[in-house]
């Protein structure tokens, strides 16, 4: 049993990591109408940037947590700014082509310098150790993560649904022309979203730069994960995202328990079989 | 929703007699390549590429389907064709045609569960699929996982034509890509294709016109995934290797590229893409990942500076439809 809920915490980690992935690129879809392939490669720079705060500027992990999601927020604004933003009006797919290229390029630049071995980052020491929870013995900073990007989901969620901005933003996926005539910069709100989502990819790397190594690579197979469980959530809603990731996450994580074999590709089955019985996804709404 | 390419020529006499004059000296100009001291090992791989890139082009630039799980194709053929030429030492004709039927197989299958999806959501899902094989076959003993399947036998092509002769491979991996090449044209040309155009142009109108685009669509899937199935079983010929490189999403994204490069839609456009793509591997092999870096620059660069890549915006000029 003990190993049991040991893979149930790790499916509840990646579950997190999913969740606060697809919820930004849903957010992004919303407003930008564009895939954000470039979404594992931004993932990646939040862990990097962490790397970089703590061992060339000697902050630590809770600066990190804020500093990172700041910075790569801001790279991704200017990618907006300067390359995104030509896109409005075209097809989708430039939109997928133009992150995928920003992706490799991301990517092979920090290959360059890092290689492809994962590099150390130490959990900070507030979060050392572990508690016995009778059942199982619980590392404490896997919990915090858990916990933490629970709350990250549900305040992106109340910021987007329940705040006076939320309602702006929603207004604007539905209609820019109408928002914009009523004296709403919506440009800006638009790069602001991507900012938000991108932000978010950069916080998920932070969080896993303790647990997973800081890797040039860790997104790029995570991505493609993630765009499983967006076909089967569907990105119309944001709770639907939170839930659907953080679902995927625990069905990977007894998969590993009861059939390891199985682990790297029950999301993908799991998606195959959602499209055969509710081709329009989870939410059901068609695309 | 806009369409891939903006400028749409009507099939006429004259753009049919451009269209086959550029064939045919396409077709001669390949066919003097082993006597002109050209690596010939690097055409045949070109070669292949090449009408792996048409393949994947009828599906973007006719059905206006993105796929981004074309390698497959390619890796699944390459698995297959391998390991029946190599442990069931099957001759090479029929090592093509099982590798061949089997990536038809799986364009079935994936194509009827992709296309249940329309735009952005089917280029995720291919992804996906295409993800879930690389992981089966890096699982599968079949394949022995990194290492992959090497030293394949080439044999004699009918019983006559001796593969292992560079020259005789040459010839025909070039006759298995004009054959290809020439029924991805003529099925751009048939009703057929025009049904698929006026799919990727509005797809709700083709409905309504009481087409079933799903058929289509499926049809169409099919017919890029087989193609592109056989290019790669002539691949195993070539490289005489299949490997888990093959079915990775790089190699995916390196199909879409050369299409993209030589532009989407445009009948040598794909030609033209893989050819300038394997070349430029080639020369820049030593740079190590920064060849990773150039493709990606070259990604944007043709997304915001010129979306009908080389072939289409040469068409464009000359006002042709090449």
């Amino acid at each position: 049993m003990q190993a049991l809920y040991a893979q149930l915490l790790v499916g509840l980690i990646n579950g997190s990591f999913y969740a606060l992935l697809s919820l930004g690129l849903a957010v992004i879809f919303g407003m930008l109408n564009i895939i954000n392939f470039a979404h594992g490669a931004l993932y990646m720079m939040g862990a990097f940037v962490a790397y970089f705060l703590l061992n060339l500027a000697g902050l630590n992990y809770w600066w990190a947590l804020i500093v990172a999601p700041v910075v790569v927020g801001i790279f991704g604004m200017i990618l907006e700014r300067t390359m995104l933003q030509w896109l409005t009006g075209l097809d989708h797919l430039y939109g997928l082509l133009l992150t995928f290229g920003i992706a490799l390029i991301v990517q092979g630049v920090f290959q360059n310098y890092f290689g492809s071995s994962g590099l150390p980052y130490a959990i900070p020491d507030q979060l050392k150790g572990g508690v016995n929870l009778g059942f199982m013995f619980l590392p404490i900073y896997r919990g915090w993560v858990v916990v933490f990007s629970l709350v990250v989901c549900l305040a992106t969620w109340y910021l987007i649904e329940k705040t006076q901005l939320g309602a702006y933003l929603r207004a604007a996926t539905e209609n820019p022309t109408l928002v914009r005539a009523f004296g709403i910069n919506v440009p800006r709100m638009i790069t602001l979203t991507y900012g938000l989502g991108v932000g978010l990819a950069a916080l998920a790397g932070v969080l896993s730069a303790p647990i997973n190594q800081v890797r040039p690579l860790m997104g790029a197979d995570l991505i493609i994960v993630v765009f499983a469980v967006v076909v089967i959530g569907g990105m119309g809603s944001i709770m639907g995202s939170i839930i659907t990731g953080f679902a995927l996450g625990v069905i990977e994580g007894l998969t590993k328990y009861f059939y390891p074999e199985a682990s790297n590709t029950v999301v993908f089955v799991l998606m195959v079989l959602v499209l055969l019985v509710k081709p329009t996804g989870l939410t059901g709404r068609a695309a | 929703m806009s369409a891939l390419t903006d400028d749409t020529l009507p099939m006429t006499p004259r753009a049919m007699r451009d269209e086959m004059i550029v064939f045919a000296a396409m077709a001669v100009l390949l066919a003097i390549v082993p006597f002109t001291g050209i690596y010939p090992f690097f055409v045949m791989q070109a070669l292949c590429f090449a009408l792996l890139a048409c393949a994947f082009n009828l599906l973007i630039g006719y059905g206006g389907l993105l796929s981004f799980g074309h390698a497959m194709f390619l890796g699944t053929a390459g698995y297959v064709s391998a390991h029946a030429l190599k442990v069931w030492a099957f001759p090479p004709e029929l090592g093509i045609l099982i590798g061949t039927a089997a990536a038809a197989l799986l364009g079935l299958v994936t194509g009827y569960i992709s296309i249940k999806r329309q735009g952005i959501y089917f280029s995720m899902i291919t992804l996906a699929l295409s993800q879930l094989l690389y992981f089966i076959y890096l699982q599968a003993p079949f394949t022995h996982g990194e290492d992959g399947i090497q030293g394949i036998p080439q044999g004699h092509l009918f019983g006559i034509f001796d593969l292992s002769k560079p020259i005789v491979l040459y010839y025909v991996v070039l006759v298995g890509f004009l054959a290809g090449f020439l029924l991805i044209y003529r099925t751009i040309n048939s009703p057929f294709g025009e049904v698929l155009k006026s799919i990727r142009e509005n797809e709700p109108r083709a409905i309504s016109l009481g087409y079933k685009t799903d058929h289509y669509k499926l049809m169409a899937f099919i017919l890029s995934g087989t193609l592109a199935g056989f290019a790669g079983s002539l691949k195993v010929f070539v490289a005489q290797n299949a490997s888990l490189t093959d079915v990775h999403w790089s190699m995916s994204g390196e199909i879409v590229l050369m299409t993209l490069v030589g532009g989407l839609g445009t009948i040598f456009g794909p030609v033209v893409g893989a050819f300038v793509i394997i070349a430029m591997q080639q020369y820049l092999a030593g740079f190590g990942q920064w060849v990773t870096v150039i493709q990606g620059v070259i990604f944007v660069a043709c997304v915001l500076l010129f979306r009908r890549g080389l072939v289409g915006e040469l068409a464009h000029y000359l006002r042709r439809s090449l």
